[in-house]
């Protein structure tokens, strides 16, 4: 185990109030493996990441509760003396923006030695050699000259692929992407999952990826976290977050996917309603004003992460079996719901 | 046979790229480049592609904020690069656009309902104002007293639904959109993707869907093109194109998309494209797609295919060696 949080919570002083933006997570990543945390836009997701990094500004985020270990050490009760000899040595991060996460005004093999000179002491001409290894490790062509190119020069992909180098550059133990693909086309976000997975075959680093797009989560991911509103409401290997969905919320979202390998157009079942607000979060469980089970126990009664099977977390009241004729039923009067408008 | 509605024409847009101390033009970045397609009423045709493929360039031509450099441009049946500016004007009620950015595109100062009410203002409809942008409201699903919100205090799938409504106040017969619900989460796109069908059945609108997603695509389409650096690479029933997609491009793109099946996304056999997309400047000479083809040959970087419809009349493709029958490439459920 390189990596456990426990019991985490990440909250946000605001003027509106305090945002419990990571309201009590808990997970362990083991070396070598690919964790996928998936979820909407202000589900927590990022906040999580940056907590790991220690990147959130205190004040206004401050940490009421749980620990973050990395290797033996608590990362929360670190100086930041010893944080930066951590941060982007041990643990890495490649951000969502390759447009804005480069400095333009320095040319990118520079900005790939300064991450290699951090960290380790060693001539600078030992330094750009590996900096040029890099370079052609993560596939940019030419690398010789393109050392010497500023980031204007290079497309969305290409920046992605120098922000990867310089997260590789000190042989992290930990990677986390943070929407690595989102800024990219399909063609390019399929080389780039491509070369993270090549990277961490040879490298052996333990991945977090966070994606709001379940397809790049089922492709990249042995283990995923789903998140909603700060927590964690589902969690388990792959096969079991897509193939037995326990949560609503997980399943919903599952649904509302329009599919390229559907045989019908039939019309996207949405989920109702808006990302809850996280300042006033609702009372209960936060997805029960949204889904489509929710019980009046649901409103009052927070549930917690209880087991399903094997390593198979999920936060909802309604049993493996419950939900499953619930479901059923849901879907049956879908079925009389279409014939109906028909 | 139904009514086309719209009609391209070999349309070029070609922007100068100026140099030197006289602003000699010296080259020019030809973002459309001889697009050809019809648009029939009451249909969606949805145009999909990667960033600087010139889906937007098309969009901003066909409404006339681009004055295209050749090629011809018909609405019903007339050509509206002739029209004078009051008959653009007039046009403008016919043609509306909904943008990207639902952050960006409405003015953060004015109300909701004022944003709605200001295409009714433009042509001078304000009998009744306040009743039909409250009906406009309802229509796409926003509270009556949201009328007196500012922007800031909608989320990102309501203010794509107050977009919505300032496109449909004149009644027009043809919408634009391009790429409504890429900054949308998946549950709100969802609902975005739900309303613009049902306001489709219930008013008859022409849809010309610009999006990068395939998925989202297929699911509003009659009709899909697929551009690349401005040409048109496959145009055809949304249904065919899926099925059976002939173009290497479309294929490529298609066994891109990572699907939500984790064991056999694991095994999914793709064909992923080397390299980046050429400079629209210069593009390479003969067919544009030869550079990144794992298919091209000698022949395609000397001659240029056409948009050719062989063996159907729905499905077109410009490319020298299509692509055969391909079923069961992708995972099903």
């Amino acid at each position: 185990m390189v990596l456990e949080v426990k019991n985490l919570k990440a909250h946000i002083d605001t003027p509106d109030g305090v945002v419990k933006a990571v309201d009590g997570v808990s997970f362990t990543i083991e070396p070598g493996e690919t964790i996928g945390i998936v979820g909407e836009s202000g589900s927590g997701k990022s906040v999580l990441a940056h907590s790991i990094m220690q990147l959130n500004p205190k004040p206004p985020t401050f940490y009421p509760q749980g620990e973050i270990v990395f290797e033996g050490k608590k990362l929360l009760q670190l100086k930041e003396k010893e944080l930066q000899k951590i941060r982007g040595n041990e643990i890495a991060m490649v951000y969502q923006d390759p447009m804005s996460s480069l400095n333009p005004v320095f040319k990118i093999g520079d900005q790939l030695i300064e991450a290699i000179l951090t960290h380790h002491h060693m001539p600078k001409r030992k330094a750009r050699q590996r900096a040029i290894e890099l370079l052609t490790d993560v596939g940019i062509p030419d690398p010789e000259k393109r050392f010497d190119a500023y980031p204007h020069q290079f497309s969305g992909g290409m920046r992605q692929r120098v922000l990867i180098a310089i997260a590789l550059a000190c042989n992290p133990k930990i990677l986390i992407a943070d929407e690595p693909t989102t800024a990219l086309d399909v063609t390019i976000q399929a080389q780039i999952l491509e070369l993270m997975k090549r990277i961490q075959e040879k490298y052996g680093t333990a991945i977090i990826i966070i994606s709001h797009d379940l397809g790049v989560i089922a492709q990249m991911a042995e283990k995923v976290l789903v998140m909603y509103s700060g927590r964690i409401v589902e969690k388990g290997n792959v096969e079991d977050i897509f193939y037995h969905t326990s949560m609503p919320y997980t399943w919903s979202l599952l649904r509302s996917l329009p599919r390229i390998d559907s045989e019908t157009r039939n019309r996207l079942l949405s989920i109702e309603g808006q990302p809850p607000n996280l300042v006033h979060p609702p009372s209960g469980c936060n997805f029960h004003p949204r889904c489509p089970f929710a019980t009046e126990q649901c409103k009052t009664m927070y549930p917690q992460l209880t087991k399903r099977s094997g390593d198979h977390y999920a936060a909802c009241i309604l049993s493996e079996l419950e939900f499953k004729e619930a479901k059923k039923r849901l879907e049956n009067r879908e079925q009389e719901g279409r014939q109906k408008h028909v | 046979m139904s009514e086309a509605l719209l009609e391209i024409q070999d349309l070029n847009m070609h922007f100068p790229i100026k140099q030197g101390v006289f602003q000699r033009t010296t080259n020019d970045v030809k973002a459309v480049n001889g697009v050809n397609f019809t648009l029939n009423k009451g249909e969606t045709l949805g145009i999909v592609g990667e960033s600087g493929c010139g889906k937007s360039t098309l969009a901003r031509t066909i409404v006339g904020l681009l004055k295209p450099t050749s090629g011809d441009i018909l609405f019903e049946g007339k050509s509206i690069l002739q029209y004078n500016k009051k008959e653009l004007h007039e046009l403008r009620r016919d043609i509306q656009m909904v943008y990207q950015d639902p952050y960006t595109s409405l003015n953060p100062r004015m109300r909701a309902g004022d944003i709605i009410a200001a295409p009714l203002k433009a042509f001078n409809q304000t009998n009744n104002l306040k009743k039909r942008v409250m009906e406009l409201m309802e229509l796409v699903g926003l509270k009556a007293d949201d009328y007196n919100k500012l922007p800031h205090q909608f989320s990102g799938g309501q203010r794509q639904r107050i977009g919505i409504a300032r496109a449909l106040a004149l009644n027009p017969k043809l919408i634009i959109l391009d790429e409504p619900v890429s900054a949308l989460d998946v549950s709100v796109q969802a609902q975005v993707i739900n309303l613009l069908e049902d306001l489709q059945e219930e008013l008859g609108l022409t849809y010309l869907f610009i999006a990068h997603d395939l998925s989202v695509i297929r699911h509003i389409s009659d009709k899909v093109g697929v551009m690349y650096l401005g040409k048109i690479m496959e145009l055809s029933d949304s249904e065919s194109l899926y099925k059976n997609a002939r173009h290497p491009y479309t294929n490529a793109l298609l066994s891109a998309i990572p699907l939500p099946y984790p064991d056999k996304e694991k095994k999914r056999e793709r064909i992923v494209l080397k390299g980046e997309l050429p400079s629209p400047s210069h593009p390479p000479s003969g067919c544009v797609f030869h550079t990144r083809c794992p298919f091209a040959t000698e022949f395609c970087k000397g001659n240029v295919p056409t948009l050719d419809g062989k063996n159907s009349s729905s499905h077109y493709v410009s490319c020298f060696y299509p692509m055969e029958n391909k079923q069961g490439e992708f995972p099903r459920q």
